[in-house]
């Protein structure tokens, strides 16, 4: 195993959002009392192995700080979390697990047929046929199921709503993404034949993903449940990208990932944070009757934000990310297009159900009573959403920034070749 | 051959069973054996060391009963730096009635386990397993006011007499196949001998008899008794020592010796001989072992249960074969010695405090003592297979070795078997890890006890953690010396 980092416009962008996501959860943690400490040593931890996933160079080093991330996520579900906690947590753990556990043996595989671990090396290996045939869903699946690929993704809507804010924030913001970079980094462009053999099904998983989460996310009560099967949709679309196997779709799928660390993490703080710790709800129908559009304006206005981005209106991060792989899904796979169209009609359905519900329905009972106390929106949330709205709408507004170093490093894949 | 020249080359078992003696003498004479003795025994090991790496080179006296070789004092130094790190255990048995004697029982089995590693003749490989056996089964006995303790001596006792048998017979089969006891004698007249049915069972039998001490399932049934029944020193050196040294002697019996009957355990493709043998023990071990633990409430039970299945990955690399598979095999023991030696501390620790050693009673265990908590996680996480910890890069190299095994992976399925076994076991650890660091302690069961009396348990945990992250962080330290030491 060698200690050897490097960095593309891939790994550049992920970087960028784990920076982004981990100030503000920690801005979104300032209230934490109760084993402090611990609290902020897990925490740091989960970042911290994720930017060693992220700028691994090596495949040894990457699954390090891949399992390194596993641990954390449980105490800090476990320890401080809420709802359902323990079983949150520990459902999580067993997936990721699974995951790893395929992720291990194929590495052997790479290793043992490859000779070598260094990912710049192995990249330029011919892998066998036979080899990558099976090697390439195992090690695909394995780190897919921390990017929430249906059928695989139950562990995401309760491991989100059982996690504290901050948790909460990480796990849509960094470990998702983590899974489906390191599907892209090590699975993809180690085994292009094999990733070749398998794309269609990939693309069907994921557009399955993409109408199936949002379908159940029209129907959840639970705020949080809304956004945690809305992170198993968006992923779907990363997946998508890269099973377009064009430039497009996969740059599109990379600035998907930034986009939506930044907007899950959005909704998620003002989920768990803004809203929660005020009203000790996130019962939609509880919330409903609560008039907090009047009473938290700061947050109606975040949720508003997100909510645009989420749905993929122009001017936010993720019209561009979604109109990218779209263009590239198109080459690739017209119906998938289509059925990806209604998933975005159903995107657009539970996001706006969810905002009103919260924030703007009011009760013809007590129309014009005055909106209840509520402690007023601290500064460090006010900075840590401020912080996560200026990112994507900086990207929305000017998506070249990113985008101009995405493209270079996916074009130098070699499943392009 | 003069006697001067065998004193020289069994110097260091010399060494041992003097110490042992001094300490024997120390708790006879003084009431401050709990105190002496352990300083006494540390130092006649650590002599012991000296006088191993003072070896020469290469030796072999009596046609293989003592062979000095570079694999054989590499683990006779790694035996005896088990048996350093179980000493300090001791302190942690509230009720022991005479640690001198103790002491001196765990050292004799020291000498049992050096006869074993450095011997390449069956007899004398016999004679090491018995004496290993004696004093294990009186170690595991130890606590005489405590009824789980004889039962575990006694079950440990009867099942391991009768696995002796088992060996003594499958051993006088093969010498009147092959004429002659000497391992590499045998290796040589076998490939010669077609696969007959008679040598077949002398192989089986010989390797039921190992099967019991390594807790292979089916012969396992001792262990969960044993380990949560023996006073704590007695089931880490059980665990870790005795283990290791069955590990080395097993392959080499089955690699030098029984070589030409490999066979083969491929999928699809298996050949009569022991390979076929052992990856079906391997197996059974593994899904064994691991499914039994989920269901544990002891955490030293579930500590025997995760032992069976690790005694089945161990084996994986002895099926595969060659250097490298022996080599990943020994390299997989010793971390696993190391790590379950920790472990089994941290429980002697907390049994003190609490009083037991049921999950319960790791309730909590982060607030009442973040440096045991830590400590026990390094462990159990190792022992789960987690990068960055020793237990990964053994898995790694076992599993590599068994994928890279035979024609077109056949071993595969035993990789997978591994691999699964090894998921399902991540559960229960964490498990531990959940009470550790989750639960509430419960109300003030514990006291809080006189921090110098653990002092030296203290560091010893500390020293094995530490070594538990070094070998993960640079596993070659120790990997490429066992493969060196391999012919």
């Amino acid at each position: 195993m060698n200690y050897h980092l490097a960095l593309d416009g891939i790994s550049l962008t992920l970087v960028l959002v784990t920076g982004l996501v981990a100030i503000s959860a920690v801005l979104f943690s300032w209230d934490v009392a109760d084993r402090a400490n611990e609290f902020f040593f897990w925490l740091l931890l989960v970042v911290g192995g994720s930017y060693g996933v992220f700028l691994s160079a090596d495949l040894f080093l990457l699954f390090l700080f891949y399992e390194l991330v596993i641990v954390p996520k449980y105490f800090l579900i476990a320890i401080f979390g809420s709802t359902n906690k323990e079983y949150g947590a520990m459902k999580l753990t067993l997936y990721s697990f699974f995951g790893g556990a395929l992720v291990f043996l194929g590495i052997i595989a790479v290793y043992v047929s490859g000779g070598s671990l260094d990912l710049n090396q192995l990249a330029q290996f011919q892998f066998a046929p036979q080899l990558q045939a099976w090697a390439f869903p195992v090690l695909f699946l394995g780190f897919a199921v921390l990017a929430g690929i249906w059928p695989l993704h139950t562990w995401a809507p309760t491991g989100h709503v059982a996690a504290p804010t901050a948790g909460s924030m990480l796990l849509a913001g960094i470990v998702m993404k983590l899974g489906a970079y390191a599907a892209l980094r090590v699975a993809m462009n180690l085994f292009p034949q094999g990733f070749q053999m398998w794309r269609t099904w990939i693309a069907v998983f994921a557009v399955i993903g993409i109408v199936y989460a949002a379908a159940v996310a029209l129907r959840q009560r639970d705020l949080k449940f809304v956004i945690g099967y809305s992170s198993v949709s968006h992923m779907g679309f990363v997946l998508l990208g890269f099973a377009t196997a064009n430039v497009f779709g996969v740059s599109g799928a990379v600035l998907q990932m930034f986009s939506h660390g930044v907007i899950g993490a959005l909704l998620f703080a003002v989920a768990g944070r803004m809203i929660y710790r005020r009203t000790h709800t996130r019962e939609l129908d509880a919330l409903a009757g609560m008039n907090l559009g009047r009473a938290l304006p700061f947050a109606a206005f975040t949720f508003v934000v997100a909510s645009a981005a989420s749905m993929g209106i122009p001017g936010f991060s993720g019209f561009w990310a979604e109109i990218t792989i779209l263009i590239g899904a198109w080459k690739s796979y017209p119906v998938a297009v289509w059925i990806t169209g209604v998933g975005m009609v159903l995107v657009a359905a539970f996001t706006l159900r969810a905002l009103k519900r919260a924030f703007f329905d009011v009760d013809l009972a007590n129309v014009g009573t005055p909106p209840p106390e509520m402690e007023p929106i601290t500064i460090p949330e006010k900075l840590g959403a401020g912080l996560l709205m200026f990112a994507t709408l900086a990207v929305g507004i000017y998506p070249k920034l990113l985008l101009d170093r995405i493209q270079p490093a996916v074009e130098a894949m070699r499943f392009l070749k | 051959m003069s006697y001067f020249e065998l004193l020289k080359l069994a110097a260091p078992e010399a060494i041992v069973v003097v110490t042992a003696l001094a300490v024997l003498t120390i708790g006879l004479t003084t009431t401050r054996a709990l105190m002496l003795g352990p300083i006494v025994a540390v130092l006649g090991v650590a002599i012991a060391i000296g006088a191993v790496v003072m070896l020469p080179a290469q030796a072999n006296l009596f046609g293989g009963m003592l062979v000095i070789s570079p694999l054989n004092s590499l683990f006779k130094i790694i035996c005896l730096l088990l048996a350093i790190a179980t000493v300090p255990l001791v302190s942690s048995e509230k009720s022991l009635p005479n640690p001198g004697e103790f002491i001196a029982m765990l050292l004799l089995g020291s000498v049992g386990l050096m006869l074993l590693v450095g011997s390449e003749e069956l007899l004398m490989i016999f004679i090491g397993l018995e004496l290993l056996g004696l004093s294990l089964y009186v170690l595991a006995a130890f606590d005489k006011t405590d009824i789980r303790s004889a039962e575990a001596g006694l079950k440990y006792f009867l099942f391991g007499s009768t696995a002796s048998a088992f060996t003594l017979f499958g051993i006088s089969l093969i010498y009147g196949m092959s004429g002659t006891t000497a391992l590499a004698a045998i290796g040589q007249k076998l490939t010669t001998l077609p696969l007959q049915p008679l040598l077949a069972v002398g192989i089986v039998m010989t390797l039921i008899g190992f099967a019991f001490k390594i807790a292979a399932a089916p012969f396992h049934l001792w262990a969960p008794d044993a380990y949560q029944g023996a006073p704590i020193p007695s089931a880490a050196f059980i665990a870790s020592g005795s283990k290791v040294a069955s590990f080395v002697v097993l392959g080499k019996i089955v690699l030098i010796g029984f070589g030409p009957v490999h066979g083969s355990a491929d999928w699809h493709a298996m050949i009569a001989g022991w390979s076929p043998v052992l990856a079906a023990l391997a197996a059974l071990s593994i899904l064994l072992g691991n499914f039994v633990a989920l269901a544990q409430k002891n955490v030293r039970r579930l500590l025997a249960y995760s032992a069976v299945a690790h005694g089945g990955y161990t084996l994986l690399g002895i099926v595969a074969g060659g250097r490298e598979g022996f080599s990943a095999a020994l390299f997989y023991t010793s971390i696993y010695a190391v790590t379950l030696i920790g472990a089994f501390a941290v429980v002697g620790v907390v049994r003190r405090e609490t009083g037991g050693d049921d999950l319960q009673n790791f309730s909590g265990l982060a607030v009442r003592s973040p440096f045991l908590a830590g400590s026990m996680s390094i462990f159990l996480l190792s022992l789960a297979g987690l990068p960055p910890l020793a237990g990964f890069f053994g898995k790694f190299y076992l599993f590599s070795v068994a994928f890279h095994a035979g024609g077109h992976h056949g071993l595969l399925w035993l990789v997978a078997v591994a691999l699964f076994g090894s998921f399902v076991s991540l559960y229960y650890y964490l498990i531990v890890l959940k009470v550790i660091f989750v639960d509430q302690p419960s109300t003030s069961t514990s006291q809080q006890l006189n921090f110098s009396t653990f002092a030296l348990l203290r560091t010893t945990i500390a020293l094995l953690a530490a070594a538990v992250l070094f070998l993960g962080i640079m596993p070659q330290t120790l990997a490429a010396r066992i493969i060196a030491s391999l012919p």
